[in-house]
């Protein structure tokens, strides 16, 4: 027996921060201090907290570590682990309190979160089917194989309410009821994991830390539905997510939990990944079965849809990462259970993943109807440095941004989508007063404009065209018939496009003309950025009086035009030569360098 | 695999995760300061894993502490039942931890020859 289980998170955010290296070296380190034998050193997936990594949990005692670098490892090892005290160096504070967390369940941010999908995540070791086994995995898929029919699935599916957690929120039991219905074989049962969202890493998460979940909720569509072949699209950026889901494959087969004659019920399945280039436009379902195929990702017009031809013409059923990974509690706990949580119109939870300037960056999962004040401010630990919080943009590319005064708007799919915007996959980017949201806008549009596959001109040439204005009004060259043309554009756009990227790329656009157009009339009328973020529009001036003649400005200057004045021991910026990259902003001590956007004066 | 398999394989996994679930029935607490250690608690808290390991006894957790303050009578253990007793053993040596498994640990018996205090939490 082990005294102490240290988890140690490598998901893919601890280890860019060295959790792998963290871990060889906890291992030296209790080897050479002769613990080998009494502790454990145990490798899990996401704990939530990626902006603290590497972060480690210390069991039974439930000290949270954070920032676990291999240099603090020797001390760490004698303080808490041959003397038996907790290291207070490593232990976070709360935002909300000040206060230093001694445990995890002392943590706002994940006391306050309700784990029904993340449930295992950061618990157990992912690469070991075992320690899934152990907190009753493919108990479910048992249950259903020798005690429910497929329409019993179907019927406890529906009963709990659970919507599709792709974006759009289609019930999940009436989507498979369809697919039962379908006449011709073979079904096919897809996950998509191709999540490409700006800001999104939930569905990661999910993968990296408990891949099990995910297999075993496709087993059981695949029963209820009639499908014996399943496929998971993945992406390759996501290696080691994929490298999880093929040892959990390759470990369910071997137990016999997937493959032939599954609990000895006659039942099949089979389960194969496909690994995408990473395009976003391949997370639309039918681009998404092209490429699955072994063609070019490119959606096609929807009827037929995939429940009536999908692969190879095939009754195809597709759900997101996150609901093949609610099967599997729903089916344990019952649909009654499920639907006790969440709001009246949409049930259970969502994993969202908190992002941009926000004190808590990371994946919490929260029961609907959260509002989106309790997510920012109590799980997110509000705003860095004392900003103001000036938007939230929801559902990535194809969602809107919200502004502060809807921040009582309890989230859910309709919600989201009355003030413009959608839930998506459940990405939020938190922007702060000093983001410029034309700029915010532009960026979104050119991830759309480079992610369009081209099939269709209203979305290849459109979203070009929107970008190439927004990219002008940035740079001070907007006129006044711009925002027109931008709304003509975005409405032609959003009705014209073949596929959900084309009929939400104008989204972020029209959302940020909505709530904030004082800033896009500012930069055209006034060629000023109001938030002085826009590079072109932004003036840097030293204020002589405050300037202390430290030469940090001067030396950090990259075009060298920031010069002694006369003989004091003060600095000016020759205004000619300066190209307003801002590195003498952000190198000063004394705050004497003034960033302003004094525009030029509206005639009158 | 069958149903009844994996509930198997699902009891015997168990043990390998269940420090992780929280609020065992037992907590055992070793006096590792200087004294303690010099007197042999590591040893002592060795043997006691492994017997608790041996056992099967999945409600104890071990953990560790400072200086207790007795230092004549180091390795100091003292157990924490979950709202209940809190008893103390003093120098202990290996024979005597696996018979406070045995007794205290798995039929709840406290032995009383190497109790030296009893309080209630």
């Amino acid at each position: 027996m082990k005294r102490t289980h240290i988890l140690v998170c490598t998901g893919t955010g601890c280890a860019s921060a060295g959790s792998f290296q963290t871990r060889d070296a906890l291992l030296a380190e209790l080897a050479k201090r002769g613990l080998s034998e009494e502790l454990d050193v145990v490798e899990t997936g996401c704990m939530g907290r990626c902006d603290l990594g590497p972060v480690s949990m210390i069991h039974p005692d439930g000290t949270f570590y954070k920032n676990v670098k291999t240099a603090e490892i020797p001390q760490l090892v004698e303080e808490h682990f041959l003397k038996g005290r907790r290291y207070e160096k490593l232990l976070p504070t709360d935002p909300e309190t000040q206060h230093l967390v001694k445990t995890q369940a002392d943590f706002t941010f994940f006391n306050r979160q309700l784990r029904i999908v993340r449930d295992n995540c950061g618990v157990i070791n992912p690469e070991k089917i075992e320690e899934y086994i152990a907190r009753d995995g493919y108990l479910a898929l048992g249950k259903a194989l020798t005690q429910m029919t497929p329409e019993e699935v179907i019927a406890e599916i529906e009963e709990s309410g659970l919507r599709g957690r792709g974006g759009a929120g289609f019930p999940t039991g009436r989507k498979w009821g369809l697919m039962r219905k379908a006449p011709l074989h073979p079904k096919y049962v897809v996950c998509n994991a191709d999540e490409g969202d700006p800001g999104a890493f939930m569905n990661r998460s999910v993968l990296e830390g408990d891949p099990h979940s995910v297999i075993e909720g496709m087993a059981i569509g695949a029963y209820a539905m009639g499908a014996h072949q399943g496929y998971v699209y993945i992406r390759a950026e996501y290696g080691l997510a994929v490298k999880r889901l093929h040892i959990a494959i390759e470990q369910a087969y071997r137990l016999g939990l997937l493959g032939k004659n599954l609990f000895e019920t006659g039942f099949d399945f089979d389960l194969e990944v496909r690994i995408g280039a990473g395009a976003f436009v391949c997370g639309e379902e039918t681009a998404l079965m092209r490429s699955v195929e072994g063609r070019r990702g490119q959606p096609s017009p929807r009827p037929p849809f995939p429940a009536q031809r999908g692969l190879w013409e095939k009754p195809t059923n597709i759900n997101n990462v996150e609901t093949w990974a609610t099967i599997r509690p729903i089916l344990l706990k019952g649909a009654e259970w499920f639907a006790s949580i969440g709001t009246e119109n949409t049930k259970g939870t969502k994993v969202f993943c908190l992002a941009g300037k926000i004190n808590n960056t990371g994946v919490a999962e929260l029961p609907f109807g959260t509002t989106l004040r309790q997510m920012i401010y109590e799980v997110g630990g509000g705003i860095p440095n004392g900003k103001k919080l000036k938007a939230i943009q929801t559902g990535g590319p194809s969602g809107g941004v919200i502004p502060e005064q809807f921040l009582d708007t309890p989230v859910e799919y309709e919600t989201l989508q009355k003030l413009g915007s959608i839930m998506g996959s459940g990405g939020m980017v938190v922007v702060d007063e000093d983001s410029c949201m034309v700029d915010f806008a532009r960026f979104f549009m050119e991830f759309c404009c480079d992610e369009s596959c081209g099939k269709c001109p209203p979305c290849r040439v459109g979203t070009r065209q929107m970008l190439l204005i927004l990219e002008r009004i940035c740079r001070g060259e907007g006129e006044p018939e711009d925002i027109a043309k931008l709304e003509e554009l975005a409405d032609m756009v959003k009705s014209a496009s073949l596929c959900g990227l084309g009929q939400t790329a104008p989204n972020p656009v029209l959302t940020t003309l909505k709530y904030f157009r004082d800033e896009y009339e500012a930069h055209i009328r006034e060629k000023r950025c109001p938030a002085c973020a826009c590079r072109e529009l932004v003036h840097f001036e030293i204020d002589v009086p405050l300037c202390k003649g430290c030469s940090l400005c001067a030396r950090a200057c990259p075009v060298q035009t920031i010069e002694r004045l006369g003989d004091q021991k003060k600095f000016i910026i020759h205004q000619e030569k300066c190209i307003h990259c801002g590195a003498c902003f952000d190198v000063c001590k004394f705050d004497a360098v003034k960033k302003t956007s004094p525009g030029i004066p509206v005639p009158a | 695999m069958n149903l009844d398999e994996l509930k198997k394989l699902k009891e015997k996994a168990q043990r390998q995760v269940a420090l992780r679930e929280g609020h065992k029935k037992y907590r055992v607490v070793f006096s590792m300061g200087t004294s303690g250690i010099a007197a042999g608690a590591r040893d002592v808290m060795t043997t006691m894993l492994d017997e608790i390991d041996k056992r099967g006894l999945d409600d104890v957790e071990v953990a560790i502490t400072g200086e207790i303050g007795l230092v004549d009578v180091e390795p100091i253990i003292r157990i924490e039942e979950a709202g209940g007793e809190q008893v103390t053993y003093a120098k202990v040596n290996a024979a005597d931890a696996r018979k406070i498994v045995t007794e205290h640990l798995e039929k709840g018996k406290v032995v009383e020859g190497l109790a030296v205090g009893k309080a209630k939490k």
